[in-house]
């Protein structure tokens, strides 16, 4: 018997090793996967998210509207036309005054107010660089400096947007703040969630 | 029958113990025969203090825990009824969110005897390791822990923080789902956060602190000469000639420490609580809203230089991801402190002037950036339009740019500047100043 044990196949040791850490370390890989996936939306969450409908004619001129859509902000702004004349003035220092970046938006509002109906914005409220949401700073009156025109400004971090929503060179927000899908089902409903192309 | 007096009694019964588990040897190893430099000063007591402060977060949270509800629609009701109708919650509770902010008051001076004496230094490069990672845990405890109240600034915050997972590129708008375990911070973040909170980091806390301190009684603790006493050891009975023994010498000592710390716990915990917004913000009296971001948001002081940090680097390529990988490098680098330092001495007492020049800036780009945090980045106005270059830019913003670079240089530059240094010879035996 001590004979025997002095020939130790090593070869077979380390195949036996081998083989029995990766079976191991496999099995303990495929456990995390129920723990991983458990704390990945629930089903309920995911079921959350249906369009809404929203009356765009109470909105005042001048004024917003803030409603929740997916659990976050969307403001709907009734522009008026001082204000949709005031988009044209800041091109140059914007960072993407031509809606370049296409996520941001939907096709039919990629146009110069970024809007279906030039007055009426409808946008989500929730700044591209960190997700807080931006104050509206409609005014050019303010503490916005003498150069504001009216926007949005994120309180966080500092980003600034125009009545568009697209944003300022040297913000810390790299993009547009996003324009949901939206249509209107008659001249003051509209609903958000749904592009026009879904309405089959 | 011979009458046993106490002595013998309490001796049987602590030979019993031995014989069955090392309880003598641990308090000789630990305590009583664990020989320290006998030359530490103030800023020795700061360690010790953070385990005091660790034992106390523990058993408080536990006293919170049996009146908080971790349920978006309860939270902050149950956070008022603790401070309202739960007798003495008031106190527990005020004494769970001062030792949050004390805690960062602490392990940062703790950080900075390390910086000042060189305690990173070969042989306590792992010690220092350990530090830092205990460092990145508190801060993840603490970034939970502030969600739970589920107050505005609360929930806020933590979507600011989730979100700088959503900026990774490729996987991170997926990453910062499965962490809110939502498409927003909602009731299952809460929810989970609650359990990282009370279970997981203070798990992991109290092992990374053992560790900590097996690796300080491994390699012996540095003082503020920075001389090794080990080198010089009584030749009959090898103890250091330098060394005291920790019980009860240091034992003692930090009671005194002990006791100032908590004379000005007291004075927070009863005359100021909210530390004029600093350690418990206004806005987070305000149950959370998730359509609303409160016209000034801050993350709480301790976090606001590294938060500084995030909001002075600009958008490169339309991506924000790096100004969140500089904020992450900001923590990270402390790291590589003891393979940075390539100065012959370990204090600052023996470092030349450089060095001291550049902890000193080091420490002001700190408080400069931990202010520029608390406050918005409009906070001084624009540059006039006629300066070029800066013109509209904010004034705040620029400045947290500067004091950023000089945060980074202090690290970057120290294999430099620490070469360069001309240092002062070291004494072979510590001093007693």
């Amino acid at each position: 018997m001590a004979k025997k044990n002095k020939k130790v196949n090593l070869d077979r040791r380390r195949f036996l090793v081998t083989t029995t850490s990766i079976t191991g370390a496999l099995g303990i890989t495929s456990l995390c996967v129920p723990f991983v996936s458990s704390m990945l939306p629930s089903e309920k969450a995911k079921a959350a998210g249906v369009p809404i409908e929203v009356d765009v004619s109470k909105i005042g001129e001048g004024e917003v509207l803030i409603t929740e859509w997916r659990g976050q902000p969307v403001w709907i702004l009734n522009r008026s036309s001082s204000m949709i004349k005031s988009l044209k003035s800041n091109l140059k220092k914007l960072a993407d005054p031509n809606l370049k970046v296409s996520s941001q938006q939907p096709k039919y509002c990629q146009n110069k107010t970024r809007s279906i109906k030039p007055n009426i914005l409808v946008i989500v409220g929730i700044c591209t660089h960190l997700g807080c949401s931006p104050s509206p700073k409609l005014s050019p009156k303010g503490d916005m400096g003498e150069n504001w025109k009216g926007g949005f400004f994120c309180p966080c971090h500092g980003s600034k947007f125009d009545l568009s929503g697209r944003v300022f060179k040297g913000s810390p927000a790299p993009t547009n703040l996003v324009v949901p899908p939206h249509r209107y089902l008659n001249n003051n409903i509209i609903i958000i969630g749904e592009d026009s192309k879904d309405k089959t | 029958m011979p009458k046993k007096n106490d002595s013998q009694n309490s001796r049987g019964l602590i030979s019993w113990i031995d014989e069955r588990f090392p309880l003598s040897s641990f308090i000789k190893n630990h305590l009583t025969g664990y020989y320290a430099p006998k030359n530490f000063n103030f800023w020795y007591f700061f360690g010790a203090l953070a385990l005091f402060i660790f034992v106390m977060q523990i058993l408080t949270g536990i006293f919170l825990t049996m009146h908080y509800k971790p349920d978006a629609s309860q939270a902050f009701a149950s956070v008022e009824y603790i401070m309202r109708d739960v007798s003495f919650g008031w106190l527990i509770r005020y004494m769970h969110s001062t030792g949050a902010s004390l805690f960062f008051v602490v392990i940062y001076l703790h950080m900075f005897k390390s910086l000042m004496y060189g305690s990173y230094q070969k042989p306590r490069e792992l010690l220092w390791i350990f530090g830092v990672v205990i460092f990145l845990a508190l801060m993840a405890e603490a970034f939970f822990g502030y969600l739970l109240p589920w107050g505005q600034m609360s929930y806020w915050g933590a979507q600011v923080i989730v979100n700088l997972f959503a900026t990774v590129p490729f996987i991170g708008p997926d990453l910062a789902e499965w962490v809110r375990g939502d498409y927003l911070i909602s009731d299952a973040t809460l929810n989970r956060f609650f359990a990282f909170h009370v279970i997981a980091l203070p798990l992991a806390l109290a092992g990374l602190i053992f560790c900590h301190l097996i690796a300080l009684h491994e390699v012996g603790s540095n003082n503020p000469d920075g001389i090794e006493i080990k080198k010089f050891k009584d030749k009959r009975t090898g103890i250091p000639l330098d060394g005291i023994p920790f019980h009860p010498y240091y034992t003692v000592k930090d009671l005194i420490g002990l006791t100032i710390f908590l004379i000005v716990f007291a004075l927070i915990i009863f005359f100021m609580p909210e530390m004029g917004g600093y350690f418990l913000e206004a806005n987070n009296f305000v149950p959370a809203d998730p359509l609303v971001t409160p016209s000034h948001i801050a993350p709480v002081w301790y976090f606001t230089p590294f938060y500084s940090i995030l909001r002075a680097v600009p958008p490169i390529l339309n991506s924000q991801f790096p100004g969140v990988a500089a904020m992450g490098f900001s923590v990270l680098i402390f790291f590589f402190v003891p393979w940075l330092d390539k100065s012959p001495v370990r204090s600052i007492r023996y470092k030349g002037i450089l060095y001291k020049k550049w902890l000193g800036a080091f420490v002001i780009s700190f408080i400069i950036l931990g202010y520029l945090g608390t406050v918005p980045s409009n906070v001084w106005g624009q540059f006039s339009s006629a300066i070029p270059l800066l013109g509209g830019s904010d004034i705040a913003t620029v400045v947290a740019r500067i004091f950023t670079i000089i945060y980074f240089l202090f690290f970057i530059l120290m294999p430099i500047y620490s070469k360069k240094d001309k240092t002062k010879p070291v004494p072979t035996r510590v001093r007693m100043k």
